[in-house]
């Protein structure tokens, strides 16, 4: 089968995403990929809790004082929102229906550059109030652990623009379905992270 | 590459029919996403609201797990069928993480 053949909602198979020995590949390799992603957090979260609070002798900043519940709490319902726009992208791309899962693909973007946002206004602030990289080992392992799930925040962003850019004129097939898919996966991953982060790090963080 | 394909199209009826059950499977997602808002918020509202140490972290931590585990079966699809593998893989990852946090939080101490 060509990979330009076109289909109509009624020929697109139920599961596009695994239509292909290709597609099914992809998706099993990428959960061996996440599974990979699990420990490499689960190493900076471990480092985390290790050297929160802690660094100098005599140090001013503690979780206690330097987080604020509110902006965490814009931030979890951002990214939470998002998920649940790339499963309406998802849905539609099931459906075949191409424009609509682009259009909510643009919002989940939307979503992510405003939760960058806030994480970039965060550390900036910190950074002001001279709570630094390499102020303490509690700012590292902070710093290490948040930026790393921003950074990961910022590949899928960029991930998802360059799908939607790349395949705007294609349409849906069974070659890129996969990819949208996966692009999805990684996305819910992201906020599969978030959800540790803001709870033992911010919530945790902030109780007495 | 996806020679191994045959795609034939569906007759009107089962054509409605896996709508349908589109439909009401996207319906599922919406309700586990108010679920998860609800959750988030209650764990939000515990800790601002200042109860005990011992009853909010047990609390916000099993309401981050169960928020996790709906991520992962609804909107990551682990509740289908044939994910058996990929099930093995993320819990092989969770885990060692599990064991990881576990170990830096009891024998580390500076």
């Amino acid at each position: 089968m060509d990979l330009k053949t076109k289909f109509t909602p009624q020929s697109w198979p139920e599961h596009p995403e695994a239509a292909t020995v290709e597609g099914k590949n992809k998706v099993l390799g990428f959960w061996i990929f996440l599974g990979g992603e699990t420990v490499l957090f689960a190493s900076l979260f471990a480092t985390f809790l290790a050297l929160k609070n802690k660094g100098p002798s005599g140090m001013e900043f503690s979780t206690q004082n330097l987080f604020e519940l509110p902006l965490a709490f814009i931030m979890t319902m951002l990214l939470l929102t998002s998920s649940l726009t790339s499963v309406y992208a998802m849905y539609h791309m099931k459906n075949y229906n191409f424009k609509a899962m682009q259009g909510w693909l643009f919002i989940t973007v939307l979503l992510g550059l405003g939760f960058l946002g806030f994480e970039i206004y965060e550390f900036t602030h910190y950074i002001h109030e001279g709570f630094t990289f390499t102020q303490s080992a509690f700012g590292s392992s902070f710093y290490t652990l948040v930026g790393t799930h921003g950074l990961h925040v910022v590949i899928g962003l960029g991930w998802i623009i360059l799908l939607m850019l790349r395949n705007a004129k294609r349409g849906l097939n069974l070659y890129n379905a996969p990819k949208f898919f996966i692009a999805s996966l990684y996305w819910h991953f992201i906020d599969v992270v978030w959800v540790f982060i803001f709870t033992v790090v911010y919530l945790m963080g902030v109780i007495k | 590459m996806s020679h191994d394909v045959h795609v034939e199209a569906r007759n009107e009826a089962e054509y409605q029919h896996s709508r349908r059950k589109a439909g009401q499977a996207m319906r599922n997602q919406v309700t586990v996403f108010a679920v998860m808002i609800f959750l988030t918020f209650i764990a939000f509202a515990a800790v601002q609201a200042g109860f005990s140490a011992y009853l909010v972290v047990p609390l916000v931590l099993l309401f981050a797990g169960v928020q996790v585990g709906l991520q992962l079966y609804y909107f990551m699809h682990l509740s289908e069928k044939g994910t058996g593998i990929m099930q093995f893989f993320i819990y092989s990852g969770a885990l060692v993480a599990f064991t990881m946090v576990l170990g830096f939080v009891t024998i580390v101490w500076i």
